[in-house]
């Protein structure tokens, strides 16, 4: 596909590398001549100077010939004046970031009047992981399928967990839990589940299952999962202002914590509930006095990466209960994952999944297509529902018989509303949603799996 | 620095080298040559060699802009020491050194030689004569280009590897993707090459001499197959000549701009200062040459014209292609000539030369330093085609002036050794490292480089690879602090 996409920032970076990777055309417009250079540098993307609301700008980067133009400016009027005018400049889906919750309120009708394919508002989508992950504080992240039917839930295990020692076989056998084990993270490796693989303390285990099915796999293993009654949220920032409107009605109660005095007004009065407090977020005298080592969750939401990771570093060594934090522009993952820090939200890389999840899912192909993708292990391990269509060769052979590429996981079956967890004698038909969670980055068609 | 990727890479140039000698091969087969063993010799060490290189996985594939410019200024000087042996083994050139000076001509586009004598040319075998001028084909357009076109030769940082081959102050993609791009500019490049060799042959060439020419042509080369050069040709095919010589010096990304309808596009600022640079040269030497009275040449206004233009075409566009010796023309015409080799083709052709966008930047660059001296406090920003140029290119551009021209001077000084007068050491230097071919006096249109010594020639095979590679890539290799450990 051809596309072009405006703004170089983390958005429009990360989400150049991953159109990129995934065999699509790439061009970029900025304003700044020294941020495109760079990225045309890094990428195999072709790089304009210019203003992307313009048409002559947009027909320098190939307006007529483009399939998907994403505009992610840091300002929302400019990313809706980009898609209006590309709309009309050519004939191709636009997409949209908005972030201010005025917009963002009135996204449908802006879709809609505008003819948006997409309205993305990455503030929102990091509200709505982290009000997830607090609903259901054993997983580190939860991702949704089959429109919320099936869970994928990554949790790590305690070091005195009962399934420690065990093999992934011994566990379903013992456990009679309808639960698929999809993959492994051991330090920096991951590992694609086969029955034999023993678990050891430390993991990070994702496993695949219906909500029911999940709740009653974590009671079996007993793991601990006390629900949270209350949160403190360090910074107001947007991401706050939509967790609070997901969660007003949660029964949680949430402390923010805010240097900006204007910006706490303007929460109270808002939100009547919610404790507002006025402080310096890197003052340890005040957080403590506020009871950050006694709160049930802990959500760094500041504007500084740094602040969030030494802010959970500190509340996770005081035995907070969940502690979620935002890293929005680090890019040492390894580092990260030594610091073992617990929820990591990172508001670019929900943006651009959503956004290549769209791409993949509007390049149709013979046979089925991908619907949902995610990035289970960053860069590494994703999981892909496919809608198999007529004649599909994967159809109606028992997945016993079928030769699968190595480091690949047939994770679930749709039918007719009902998950199937699928074992060796199941078999795929026609219409079936299937999760495939496989190493091989960008699959396109479920027949990709196939040897 | 990452060895691996460098000498993978160096692996795919000598398989790709081997690919290359298919068509000396094909045309030994042809006209039964014996010296089909050479090349059979030569392939199978590029092969052999290139296997080994590519044995083994790259830890990273990453490379930056360091390994981007040791890349290219490896992979020219192995492919040019490869591309020796077949006329080393086959004994047309007993001297290894001048077999590689005329190699490093044949890559690098210059043309210059160093057969003593047109009967010598004329005597080689046809399929060395063929490779002498596919070289220039493959040189011209460059040969990482090339591979790029098929291999992802370091994943997305094949910029670095495109940058530092491509001439020209800024190099430009014309699609999303490397790989597109290179392929656009091949097919431009080969269609082009297609169309002139069949106004050749519809114009009477025999089909061998045309594809020599063409190929030639194409690369902005000027390796003759004739002992008289072009002279011997009908006035058609030295027409058709002068046409593509030109076009060929003209940015190819106008002609993508020109096939995608973008008229204005396509004729830039610099296509347009160049073409006015040629008509201008050309009527000032024919006037000068039919005003000046003299002895050795008589033209009528029609011969004179044709003549000015090929020279003019054939020296602007860094080819070298003679039909008249113009070292016997007025010294004015003959300065037009030089001032020409200097400036040289546009960036993003297959010319060589300082490159029109460089000088309209450094004449622009000039003029504002000039006002800045007479308004000190006023805002100036130098721009081209209403864009404005970045500083950074503008001080590249300058710097690159600076690199040019002490590589000049140490180069003149070194060859001044070997006791010739001023005018050929100065022609000589300009014709090598602006890729023209010919120069001035002992190394004029009828004269070669093969008196030279040999430590002069390895000075002309630096300056004829810094010239093509534009300078950097060259002096980043041979830098200490390339290779040292950060």
């Amino acid at each position: 596909m051809n596309i072009i996409i405006v703004g170089c920032g983390r958005v429009g970076e990360t989400l150049a590398e991953k159109l990129n990777d995934d065999g699509n055309n790439v061009t970029i417009v900025d304003m700044s001549a020294t941020k495109v250079k760079n990225i045309a540098n890094k990428y195999d993307i072709m790089g304009i100077v210019g203003n992307g609301a313009t048409h002559s700008v947009q027909l320098e980067a190939g307006i007529d010939n483009a399939d998907l133009f994403i505009a992610v400016t840091n300002s929302d009027e400019l990313n809706l004046l980009c898609c209006m005018v590309a709309k009309k400049a050519g004939n191709c889906q636009t997409i949209a970031r908005v972030k201010n919750p005025e917009y963002s309120l009135e996204a449908p009708f802006l879709k809609d009047e505008l003819g948006l394919a997409m309205v993305i508002n990455p503030e929102y989508a990091a509200a709505e992981e982290i009000a997830r992950v607090l609903k259901f504080p054993s997983a580190i992240k939860i991702e949704t399928f089959a429109k919320g039917r099936v869970e994928l839930i990554k949790f790590k295990l305690p070091k005195n967990s009962r399934i420690v020692g065990m093999s992934v076989k011994e566990l379903i056998m013992k456990l009679r839990c309808d639960v698929l084990v999809c993959t492994i993270e051991r330090g920096e490796d991951a590992y694609i589940a086969n029955g034999d693989f023993v678990f050891e303390e430390k993991d990070i285990v994702s496993i695949i299952a219906s909500h029911k099915n999940a709740t009653d796999f974590f009671e079996k293993i007993d793991y601990k999962g006390n629900t949270i009654k209350n949160a403190i949220i360090v910074g107001g920032g947007l991401t706050t202002h939509y967790l609070c409107d997901i969660m007003e009605h949660s029964g949680i109660s949430l402390k923010i914590i805010e240097k900006d005095m204007k910006i706490c007004e303007e929460l109270c009065t808002r939100w009547e509930k919610v404790d507002i407090i006025n402080g310096d977020t890197t003052d340890k005298e005040l957080l403590m006095e506020e009871g950050i080592t006694n709160t049930d969750a802990l959500v760094a939401l500041s504007n500084h990466d740094e602040e969030n990771i030494v802010l959970s570093l500190f509340a996770q060594s005081s035995e907070v209960g969940k502690v979620i934090t935002r890293i929005n522009r680090i890019d040492y993952d390894n580092v990260l994952g030594r610091l073992e820090l617990d929820t990591i939200i990172s508001p670019k890389n929900i943006t651009s999944d959503m956004i290549v999840r769209y791409v993949r899912a509007t390049q149709n192909t013979i046979g089925s297509n991908v619907e949902t993708l995610y990035n289970i292990i960053q860069d590494e391990v994703e999981a892909a529902e496919f809608v198999v269509k007529e004649h599909s060769p994967i159809a109606g052979i028992p997945l016993s018989e079928l030769k699968f590429k190595p480091n690949v996981l047939v994770a679930a079956i749709l039918r007719d509303g009902n998950v199937i967890i699928p074992r060796g004698h199941d078999i795929i038909q026609f219409g079936d949603a299937v999760v495939i969670v496989s190493k091989l980055m960008a699959l396109h068609d479920i027949t990709d799996i196939l040897k | 620095m990452n060895f691996h990727i460098i000498k993978r890479t160096l692996g795919w140039i000598l398989l790709f080298e081997a690919l290359f000698f298919i068509v000396p091969l094909i045309t030994a087969i042809v006209y039964g040559e014996g010296e089909l063993v050479s090349f059979l010799v030569s392939m199978s060490i590029c092969i052999a060699l290139g296997v080994v290189c590519l044995i083994g996985k790259p830890k990273s594939e990453y490379i930056y802009a360091k390994e981007g410019f040791v890349i290219v200024a490896l992979s020219w000087i192995v492919m040019s020491i490869f591309g020796a042996l077949p006329f080393w083994l086959s004994g047309s050139i007993p001297s290894f050194v001048d077999a590689l000076f005329e190699t490093v001509s044949g890559f690098t586009t210059t043309g210059a030689t160093i057969f003593s004598t047109g009967a010598q040319i004329e005597a080689l075998p046809k399929c060395i004569l063929i490779w002498r001028s596919f070289t220039h084909w493959v040189g011209g357009m460059g040969v990482l280009v090339f591979i790029m076109a098929f291999l992802p030769l370091s994943g997305a940082r094949n910029m670095h590897i495109m940058r530092a081959e491509s001439p020209g102050p800024t190099v430009d993609k014309l699609v999303p993707r490397v790989k597109t791009t290179a392929a656009v500019l091949y097919s431009i490049y080969l269609v082009m090459t297609a169309i002139q060799f069949v106004l050749l042959i519809s114009g009477g060439a025999a089909p061998f001499d045309a594809l020599n020419i063409s190929f030639s042509t194409a690369g902005t080369g000027g390796f003759s197959i004739k002992a008289d050069g072009m002279a011997g040709y009908s006035p058609y095919i030295q027409i058709v000549t002068t046409v593509f010589m030109i076009l060929f010096s003209i940015n190819f990304n106008s002609y993508y701009m020109l096939i995608r309808g973008k008229l204005k596009d396509a004729f830039n600022t610099e296509v347009r200062v160049f073409l006015i640079i040629v008509l201008i040269a050309i009527i000032a030497i024919t006037l000068n040459v039919l005003l000046t009275p003299s002895e050795t040449y008589d033209y009528s206004v029609g011969e004179a014209i044709r003549h000015s233009a090929f020279s003019v075409g054939s020296i602007i566009s860094t080819t070298g292609f003679v039909t008249e010796n113009f070292d016997l023309w007025p010294a004015f015409s003959k300065t037009i000539l030089v001032i020409l080799m200097f400036i040289g083709a546009c960036a993003g052709s297959t010319g060589g030369g300082l490159k029109v966008s460089r000088c309209i930047i450094l004449g622009k660059g000039a003029l504002h330093e000039l006002k800045m001296a007479i308004h000190p406090k006023q805002v100036r920003k130098i721009t081209i085609d209403k864009r404005p140029v970045e500083s950074e290119t503008v001080r590249t551009v300058s710097s690159y002036l600076v690199a040019y021209i002490i590589i000049y001077v140490i180069s003149m000084l070194i060859i001044s050794l070997d006791c010739q007068d001023l005018e050929t050491n100065f022609t000589a230097v300009a014709a090598t490292i602006n890729n023209v071919g010919p120069g001035l006096s002992a190394v004029g249109p009828a004269g070669n480089f093969a008196f030279f010594s040999d430590i002069s020639k390895i000075v002309f095979i630096f300056d004829m690879l810094a010239g093509r590679l534009e300078v950097f890539p060259m002096l980043i290799l041979f830098s200490a602090s390339t290779w040292k450990k950060q």
